[in-house]
């Protein structure tokens, strides 16, 4: 278990394959180099924008790539752990396989892209926190876990496949879109934020009440959705005299 | 043990008046002595600033609301939790730092004790686990007696010394320090979902007044001869215009004299007197009343304050004062814990983010310091943040530049969204006074020490007091105009020795030391009609037995007792 926070263009940008190698990294309590796992080759740019990283091997057991980055590239030929891309600022990273937990934790901006599926945790907030994404994308080309979009703020999650329970808990911003079916608990203390499941919702949460029926355009997917609004059971705040809630979009049967 | 020379820098002690002169200081044993031999272990200090080691009388740093805070904010520690050093602990937190930074962060300022500021009696056992795990620092806590159901009882009926008799049984099975009261009567009123915002506000059940809580106290403190005053958190605090509540509370101590045996002149420690200083009836506008609660201050000699600077971070909130949490987390919607301690206390923990884009933040930002520069008497007045709900203690040295520097405030004053909305409801702006280093060691130093008692041991450089001293890299005769150097100087310690140990050497951290839990032994004749009430309500009333109550020795195994001897 390599806990790799420096695999980022920011980290790489103008240093040598000899000097990226030398990057600190950490298994638990004890410091590790990227050359201890890595064979590095190639030429970094001057800046982090100007650096494309491709990762060529299983990074299973990899930790935290492309942590904080603002900008450039990563790329991942095979599946990556836990924290890709997190507390990220800018630029792309694109996992050819699949990810573990916490995938875009705490996300500002930029875009993430997972071909495989995700575990737990997509786009969250740090464990505790009331702060969650703010801004960016993660798509999701597989199913994912549980708890999506925890306290989210801003950006967008993409979920191409289902999901399991737990979508923008106390979201106060942001979209999430479940292309597929979702079990239960969506939307539960969400103050505001939109979000669309174009399958079905096993169990749906007491606290949302359907207003409307209407028509949409949801990520290249045109359909008739159900239009919800909660959570009813937490505070909502007024803009010019009206209460705001979370929209719920739930596709209608055909 | 060895023997150290502090060689040639600016000496700064009020407690002899000494105000910059080039002296050397000699230590012994852990002590300050006259003079030492030519082995002396050198510490060259030209240059340099030596002041006696710190002493913060009101934080919070050990106990389970402590712990709530570290448990119920992981997000505190996130990216703030470097690896440790080799031989030392990891050092984890922000605003509630784990046991080990708390202590390593108090020595890297020259800080030689903390008060714990609120303990409740029935974890006692857990405040005394963290007080023994914090490295470095001396400690004491006080037990907190403000809604005390024993103490309610025996007032409500006037009995002033069945409740010193019970107050010192107390003290001595917590291994406590002296009294502390938070929100008289309004704590106990939580537990009914009410609260008691004046001072005439029955509490219920008990049919007693805060301030009849107040004054009950106040004698009970003095007929025990404790070394430390009463010590309150007053009623209403927070909120819009309870200046006035804060002054007719400060009243209360007129009618009473200091009669102790420790050089304590005062009856009444006011804490975080900044929360209780407030002008207006609501946000809109809310206003500074620091010049009217200081004026008050500074004609009572018997009154003793700490500041309760707000520090513009983001922080954790927790007090024994239960409402208030519970009204905060109403206005900020984060996070709320609350825990109700049967018989004693409570206590409410809420995280809370002190914005300078927020107008009420920065007023409240100048309030504390207005109160620090209208203060007359420093050695009244000391530095505080109310460790964490104002900002953390790792702040002292930034509310340190602050004070001593009108530039330093300006230069904050200009980052406010409301910079002319924060001028316009208070004074900071017009006030030009900057305090001198020796002012500054008048409220970190000699000042609390004397307010606690404990002005023989702490808070200054007599031979025959403990070896702690700070040596702080600034030129007394050529100050820097930078005031952030100021800051620095103060965050980090060129050295400092606890005592008679060197601990910090450039703001590194060089050993453990030798801490000490300080509590006092408070004797007094059997009291058997308090002692039957006692074992009657653990009998009846408490979830433990009065056997498991009091606090063993071996969790406070380095004490230093303070004897009190109550005469009949």
């Amino acid at each position: 278990m390599f806990e790799a926070f420096n695999i980022t263009p920011d980290a790489f940008a103008g240093k040598t394959p000899a000097q990226i190698a030398a990057l600190e990294g950490r298994e638990g309590k004890i410091k590790v180099a990227l050359g201890d796992f890595f064979e590095v080759s190639g030429s970094p740019g001057n800046t982090a924008d100007e650096t494309d990283v491709v990762i060529v091997g299983d990074c299973s057991r990899v930790k935290y790539i492309g942590n904080k980055m603002t900008a450039g590239s990563i790329t991942v030929n095979g599946n990556a752990d836990m924290y890709v891309g997190g507390w990220m600022k800018g630029g792309k990273i694109h996992i050819k396989g699949n990810v573990d937990s916490f995938c875009g934790i705490g996300m500002e901006g930029g875009d993430i892209l997972i071909d495989g599926k995700a575990g737990n945790y997509v786009g969250c907030a740090y464990r505790g926190d009331w702060r969650g994404m703010k801004g960016g994308t993660i798509r999701i080309r597989g199913s994912a876990g549980n708890d999506i979009g925890t306290f989210m703020l801003g950006g967008t999650i993409i979920i191409e496949n289902n999901a399991f329970i737990h979508v923008s808990t106390h979201a106060e911003g942001g979209t999430v879109i479940i292309k597929g079916d979702v079990e239960g608990r969506v939307g539960g203390q969400a103050v505001k934020g939109d979000i669309y499941v174009l399958g079905k919702i096993q169990f749906m949460l007491p606290g949302f009440k359907k207003i409307d029926v209407v028509e949409k355009e949801v990520d290249g997917v045109k359909g008739t959705f159900n239009h919800y609004i909660g959570d009813l059971g937490e505070r909502h705040p007024k803009s010019k005299g009206k209460e705001i809630f979370a929209n719920l979009y739930v596709k209608a049967a055909a | 043990m060895s023997e150290i020379i502090v060689k040639g820098g600016f000496v700064i002690d009020p407690t002899r008046k000494i105000d910059g002169d080039v002296a050397d200081v000699a230590i012994k044993d852990g002590k300050i002595v006259d003079k030492v031999s030519s082995g002396a272990k050198i510490i060259d200090a030209k240059g340099k600033i030596v002041m006696a080691g710190g002493v913060d009388v009101h934080a919070h740093v050990a106990g389970p609301k402590v712990n709530v805070g570290r448990l119920f904010r992981p997000e505190d520690k996130l990216f703030k939790s470097p690896m440790a050093q080799d031989g030392f602990r990891m050092e984890s937190g922000f605003s509630v730092p784990s046991t080990f930074k708390t202590g390593y962060d108090y020595a890297r300022m020259g800080y030689a004790f903390v008060m714990e500021a609120a303990m409740p009696p029935l974890f006692t056992a857990h405040v005394h686990e963290e007080i023994h795990d914090t490295p470095i620092i001396d400690e004491a806590a006080l037990p907190v007696f403000g809604n005390n159901w024993f103490v309610m009882d025996y007032l409500k009926k006037g009995e002033i010394e069945n409740t010193a008799a019970y107050i010192a049984w107390l003290i001595r099975v917590t291994k406590g320090f002296g009294i502390k009261v938070v929100n008289p009567g309004g704590t106990a009123a939580w537990a009914w979902g009410l609260n008691c915002l004046t001072l005439n506000d029955p509490v219920p059940y008990f049919e007693i007044t805060p301030s009849e809580i107040i004054t009950g106290l106040l004698k009970a403190n003095e007929y025990l001869g404790l070394p430390h005053s009463m010590h309150i958190h007053q009623n209403d605090l927070g909120n819009p215009g309870n200046y006035q509540l804060t002054i007719d509370s400060l009243k209360l101590a007129e009618g009473v004299k200091p009669k102790n045996k420790f050089g304590r002149e005062q009856v009444m420690h006011s804490t975080h007197i900044q929360f209780h200083s407030y002008g207006g009836d609501s946000w809109a506008n809310f206003e500074s009343k620091a010049k009217e609660v200081m004026d008050y201050v500074n004609k009572n000699k018997a009154i003793t304050c700490d500041l309760g600077c707000v520090t513009l971070d983001e922080t954790t909130t927790m007090t024994a004062d239960g409402p208030f949490e519970h009204h905060l987390n109403s206005l900020n919607h984060l996070k709320w814990c609350n825990v109700d301690v049967e018989m004693e206390t409570a206590a409410g923990v809420v995280p809370y983010v002190y914005d300078k884009n927020i107008k009420v933040c920065g007023i409240q930002w100048a309030i504390g310091l207005e109160l620090g520069l209208y203060a007359k008497d420093p050695n009244r007045t000391f530095i505080s943040t109310d460790h964490p709900n104002a900002g953390p203690f790792i702040r002292y040295p930034r509310v340190i530049k602050w004070l001593m520097s009108k530039k330093a405030r300006e230069a904050t004053l200009d980052t406010f969204k409301y910079k002319d909305k924060v001028i316009a409801a208070t004074n900071i702006h017009s006030i030009d006074r900057e305090l001198t280093l020796y002012e500054i060691a008048q409220m970190t130093r000699s000042g609390p020490a004397k307010c606690l008692g404990m002005s023989n041991i702490y808070g200054g450089l007599a031979p025959g007091m403990n070896a702690d001293v700070g040596v702080f890299d600034l030129n007394y005769k050529n100050m820097p105009s930078d005031p952030e150097k100021i800051e620095q100087a103060f965050l980090r310690a060129a050295y400092f020795i606890k005592s008679g140990e060197i601990v910090v050497r450039d703001g590194d951290i060089l050993g453990h030391g030798h801490k000490k839990t300080i509590w006092v032994n408070v004797k007094m004749p059997e009291n058997p009609q308090v002692m039957r009430d006692i074992t009657q309500s653990f009998t009846k009333d408490y979830t433990v037995g009065i056997d498991n109550y009091p606090v063993h020795d071996y969790l406070a195994p380095h004490p230093f007792v303070i004897n009190v001897d109550v005469e009949a």
